[in-house]
């Protein structure tokens, strides 16, 4: 069944240049594996769309049950330069609980 | 074990704060983080503006307030407030706060050596574009090295009870006073990383005892939110908390949230302390607004020191307009077409022109979903440019629309936008040979 990844995860975001970061943190630490296999790099340029000129890369903290993504080129230039309303990616993180996972309930239990 | 306190996560926090922390319960260190990295930029204009200022304002008027708790409590104070002018910091700090001895922390600024160190050949590319410093030589408005913990820690060595900073890392701050109670030294990698990584998790202040936290905001106390203190040990282990009975909420999932604001690759969290590995952190909840971190190792610093650079990058100004219900977004998106028209009449161009809709999709972009015909739309029109009489002209485009476009506008009672310099960023690196720091005392 297709969920919202703000079901099993929580985020936080912020900035680092031109470069956004999202942290994705599972609630359960059981979830991470549902995490590592659905919240793939592409799928989290593809889900940001023009928003995200550069690639998007994924590090992998299994110790916090956690993935971190960089989004390059996302912030019009970033700080200061940026025209943008959330120049900083603040509130990148929670755009992306609206993400759509697959699971099946069994997982979801475990 | 030592307690160090954060009480300010950047130069506009909660004035309160690091007062609270002092009042409330036992600490050893206050550490105040002031400094962004365009904040060097506006420091250094105000300093050639005024000889006696360029430091975090703020800072003088807090201690002058706290000076006799923090003898009484015998709290230390570390703070990057010193800006590019830190003596004169310190000077402030004295005439309000005349008992207390300060020591300063001098060498990173490197304003007047840039020549020098192009001169010697050094690349002195951008970290991120690749672009090189010449390009914006004569552009520049501030250069800094980011300082570590070891400099911090030789001035706590002079029995200061205020040290004032100016561009060290955030993560330093946190950092010095476990160098100068637990001995360690530059080779302790593991022990550095500890304390770096407890420096990030407290940087931030509130952002990891609850504040912008999603889980459980809505039942959390924030107005009275208790500012983080880490309780640490000689082996490296230690315990995020907070003082008892205020707000806020300290637990695993608040501090990974923390853990993870703007980290970029977790294995490699380069400080000019050491290489601090984020992947080994381990999180227990050991009791109320209490979690113990462990296991944490680390490598070798890097053999190079960040610079910090910031130079004049053109112009924007950014303006606005409300459209009320009914068809506001329509309303919105017309005025927004007819501003660009009427720019493109005037013969305006802009290297770019940003429009968003507040209330559609200001923050998300393309991911925001939206609701159909909303109460009221803010349209929000930026541009960016070089030149500052096209900027300038732009900002007389916007209100001409209350009475000449779409009906319905409103929110126009801030006049119009102004146009701003823009104050970009370029970092580098230097040989840490290049950077000597020096410690001075005031008393």
């Amino acid at each position: 069944m297709k969920i919202a990844l703000g079901r099993i995860a929580h985020t936080r975001s912020g900035d680092k240049g031109d470069t956004a970061n999202i942290g994705v943190i599972a609630f359960e630490e059981g979830h991470y594996a549902i995490l590592l296999r659905e919240v793939t790099p592409a799928r989290v340029k593809e889900f940001f769309g023009d928003l995200v000129e550069g690639e998007v890369a994924r590090f992998e903290l299994p110790n916090l049950g956690a993935l971190n993504f960089l989004l390059h080129g996302a912030l019009d230039g970033g700080g200061t330069v940026s025209l943008r309303l959330d120049a900083q990616g603040k509130t990148f993180g929670a755009a992306l609980l609206r993400l759509g996972i697959e699971v099946d309930e069994r997982e979801l239990a475990a | 074990m030592i307690r160090i306190a954060n009480g300010q996560g950047f130069w506009g926090d909660w004035l309160e704060a690091p007062v609270r922390l002092i009042e409330q319960g036992p600490i050893d260190y206050l550490v105040l983080d002031y400094l962004a990295e365009v904040t060097m930029s506006i420091l250094q204009k105000q300093k050639q503006a005024d000889p006696s200022l360029g430091y975090a304002r703020d800072f003088p008027p807090l201690i002058g307030r706290v000076s006799k708790l923090l003898r009484e409590r015998n709290v230390k104070v570390i703070a990057n407030a010193g800006g590019v002018n830190p003596q004169a910091c310190a000077q402030a700090v004295r005439k309000l706060a005349p008992a207390l001895k300060v020591a300063v922390v001098t060498g990173d600024d490197v304003f007047s050596r840039l020549d020098e160190f192009l001169a010697k050949g050094y690349p002195m590319e951008d970290l991120d574009t690749g672009r090189p410093l010449h390009e914006i030589r004569d552009l520049v408005l501030s250069a800094n090295a980011y300082i570590g913990a070891f400099p911090l820690a030789e001035a706590l060595e002079t029995g200061a009870d205020v040290i004032i900073a100016g561009r060290c890392t955030d993560t330093a701050l946190a950092l010095a006073p476990m160098l100068h109670r637990f001995g360690w030294g530059p080779e302790d990698w593991d022990k550095l990383a500890a304390g770096t990584i407890a420096g990030h998790i407290v940087e931030c202040g509130a952002q990891c005892t609850g504040g912008n936290c999603q889980v459980d905001w809505e039942t959390m106390d924030l107005t009275n939110i208790g500012y983080p203190i880490v309780e640490a040990e000689p082996d490296g282990s230690f315990s995020i908390t907070k003082h008892k009975g205020t707000g806020g909420r300290v637990h695993s999932d608040v501090v990974k949230e923390q853990l993870l604001y703007e980290l970029g690759d977790p294995k490699q969290y380069l400080t000019p302390d050491c290489a601090a590995d984020f992947t080994t952190i381990r999180l227990d909840d050991t009791g109320p607004d209490r979690v113990r971190v462990s296991g944490i190792r680390g490598g070798p610093r890097p053999p190079s020191l960040k610079l910090s650079i910031s130079y004049a990058g053109g112009w924007k100004a950014i303006g606005t307009l409300v459209y009320s219900w009914p068809q506001a977004l329509d309303k919105a998106r017309a005025a927004d077409a007819i501003v660009r028209a009427r720019i493109g009449q005037l013969g305006l161009r802009f290297e770019k022109i940003h429009t968003e809709y507040l209330g559609s999709n200001a923050c998300h972009g393309p991911v925001a979903v939206p609701i159909e015909d909303p109460p009221e739309i803010q349209v929000r029109i930026g541009v960016r440019d070089a030149d500052r009489q096209a900027v300038d002209r732009f900002t007389r485009e916007l209100i001409p629309l209350v009475l000449n476009g779409p009906p319905g506008a409103t929110g126009f009672g801030e006049g119009r936008p102004a146009a701003r310099e823009i104050v970009a960023y370029f970092s580098t690196l230097i040989p840490r040979e290049e950077i000597r720091t020096c410690v001075e005392v005031f008393e």
